[in-house]
């Protein structure tokens, strides 16, 4: 039991350092997009690499966060902190409503279903103009403060977002390896199989499927308060594309590929912006030299070739 | 009566070309029981190099939208030998993601060697709109609509009477008893991705007179086409039509009665709801492949 917390309090520590040494306040910036990103991908990988349950909706979840807190506290002027709470729990309900019909389906038409829900979700953002401020976003969203701590300064919020996202690691880590977590890889490896010995499949994918929803929504939630400036165009079918492509890339069934898949679809794009122009052909290049060559994705691939060059060694 | 007919016009026009790029995506489907997202990207393709051949090179109509047509197919035989047929251990989402991937690619290479602008090349002939009850038919869509009919019952043929078509076909239904008969299955999933890329090519020259065609226009008209296959359920090619149709038709409804912000929304709500209804599309042949 206690050698299973040794790798989260070493990321508690490199997180503890980085934020001490790191005077530069962009690389604090990015780290916490990559820990936003963190937060996504671990809530789809719980769905896609430990259900089995492909979605490709997911930005709407993330949306929905964003969209929730900044409607309650701009327009209600709720406090962010009451506003938490209550988005989320509107993303579960939401999850509920469109999980119980969505989740019959599967395989292309769970993924087309999913991708019409998020359409659908996008299009409500960018055309009820009055409400979410259309397709020119949403201006105005008040900064996170607690008590005499004020999260507008970079290096707080990098604290703030990446607390929240240990505490996440820690939830997935003790699911994956509860009952819940073993019934999980049941449904994964064969639905069938997985009733025949009593899993309760139907309610056990609405429960995965309600709590990535969960974790899209915190992920939005702080997105908003961090940027303060929100539009459709972050929640789009190429968001929810991104989220999954974290997943697969990083390695499915991995709490610590959901982490590296999120930090290279962080970084590389920052990276490639030196290339101008030509940034999109080779960000869509590496994605396809990656699958091509490391098919499990990047945490599988690395160990396969770390035990590769052991083994070789002591040869 | 007269904007009834109007919406119709324009829904048939749109469900034709939705239902092209529907048939490529279930063709490459039943081979390969692949999605293939860069799909769009394909017609993208087609339309900008009809903008290059007619817009600025001045070929005549014909000869640019072979050659417009063969672009494509090749970047489609391309992208299978480079991306697809390298990969050791092919599992579903591996491949979805491939193509993910070779979407932002072709989107990116559009961007570089078209920039940034939108274009549109005049119509296919300059014959005045036909006028029927007051409402008003477009030589273009006649044209749309001829080329779709074309191509749908050039591929009946060529399914029914060719014997590599019969080969393909049997290549779908299965794999292994096709292999055993002696066909050729690598040979057929090449010549799948090459026709399902000729599917999109047509689609993106037929459309390069009526839209304004631009390197990033593929995802949302990929979209569509995806969401006509899956309406009529994945892997039939008449599946394909229908779904092709009710989502053109719907949609120009949709845009006429509702609001045109709205138009994209209707799209993938009628899919929602068909897909909880009958959640194997209209016309529901095999079941399909979990992750």
């Amino acid at each position: 039991m206690t050698r299973n917390r040794i790798p989260f309090a070493v990321l508690a520590l490199i997180i503890a350092s980085a934020g001490w040494f790191i005077d530069n306040l962009y690389y604090i910036q990015i780290l916490t997009f990559i820990g936003l990103n963190t937060l996504l991908a671990l809530g789809l990988n719980m769905l896609m690499g430990y259900a089995g349950q492909i979605s490709l909706g997911h930005s709407a979840f993330y949306g929905i966060g964003a969209y929730g807190t900044a409607i309650l506290t701009v327009h209600w002027h709720l406090s962010p902190w009451l506003a938490l709470p209550v988005t989320i729990t509107a993303a579960m309900l939401v999850a509920c409503i469109v999980g119980i019909p969505t989740l019959r389906l599967s395989g292309y038409y769970l993924g087309m279903g999913t991708l019409g829900f998020g359409m659908i979700v996008n299009i409500l953002f960018r055309e009820w103009a009055s409400v979410t401020g259309g397709a020119s976003g949403f201006v105005g969203i008040p900064p996170l403060e607690l008590g005499t701590v004020s999260f507008s300064s970079t290096r707080n919020y990098f604290y703030l977002v990446w607390g929240f996202v240990i505490v996440s690691f820690i939830i997935c880590h003790r699911i994956i390896n509860s009952r819940v977590g073993r019934a999980l890889r049941a449904i994964h490896d064969g639905e069938k199989a997985a009733a025949a010995v009593g899993v309760d499949t139907s309610k056990l994918k609405l429960q995965v499927f309600v709590l990535s929803a969960i974790f899209s929504a915190l992920a939005g939630f702080l997105y908003a308060h961090m940027v303060l400036f929100i539009s459709p165009e972050s929640f789009n079918f190429i968001a929810s594309i991104r989220i999954v492509t974290m997943v697969v890339i990083g390695g499915m069934a991995s709490v610590w590929g959901s982490l590296l898949g999120a930090s290279v679809l962080t970084l590389l794009p920052e990276w490639l912006h030196a290339f101008s122009e030509f940034e999109m052909v080779i960000y869509g290049l590496i994605l396809m030299i990656i699958m091509i060559f490391l098919p499990r994705g990047l945490t599988r691939g690395l160990l396969d070739i770390y035990e590769r060059a052991v083994k070789k060694h002591d040869r | 009566m007269q904007e009834l007919l109007q919406y119709f016009f324009s829904g048939i026009t749109n469900g034709a070309i939705y239902a092209v790029i529907a048939i490529g995506f279930s063709m490459l489907y039943n081979s390969t029981e692949l999605i293939n997202f860069a799909h769009g990207e394909f017609v993208m393709l087609g339309s900008m190099c009809m903008i290059t051949f007619v817009g600025v090179m001045h070929l005549p109509l014909m000869p640019a939208i072979i050659l417009a047509i063969a672009c494509v197919t090749a970047a489609g035989l391309l992208f299978e030998r480079l991306a697809i047929r390298t990969v050791k251990h092919p599992e579903h989402i591996v491949l979805i993601i491939i193509t993910v991937g070779a979407s932002i690619f072709l989107r990116g290479a559009g961007m570089i060697i078209w920039g940034k602008d939108a274009f549109s090349i005049p119509p296919f002939s300059s014959h005045p709109p036909l006028d029927i009850h007051g409402a008003k038919l477009l030589a273009q869509s006649i044209w749309i609509i001829a080329i779709f009919l074309l191509t749908s019952i050039g591929l009946q043929l060529f399914y029914k009477k060719t014997l590599t078509g019969k080969a393909m076909e049997a290549n779908a239904i299965s794999k292994r008893a096709a292999w055993i008969v002696g066909i050729p299955s690598r040979l057929m999933v090449t010549l799948a991705f090459g026709l399902s890329a000729a599917m999109g090519g047509v689609a993106g020259v037929i459309i390069s007179p009526v839209t304004m065609c631009s390197y990033d226009m593929g995802t949302m008209i990929g979209l569509k086409g995806f969401c006509a296959a899956m309406l009529g359920g994945l892997g039939s090619l008449w599946g394909a039509l229908i779904g092709g149709f009710l989502l053109g038709i719907l949609e120009a409804f949709g845009v006429g009665f509702v609001s045109s912000g709205l138009k994209d929304a209707t799209a993938f709500l009628l899919l929602l709801f068909i897909l909880y209804v009958r959640p194997g599309g209209i016309i529901s042949s095999v079941d399909v492949k979990r992750f």
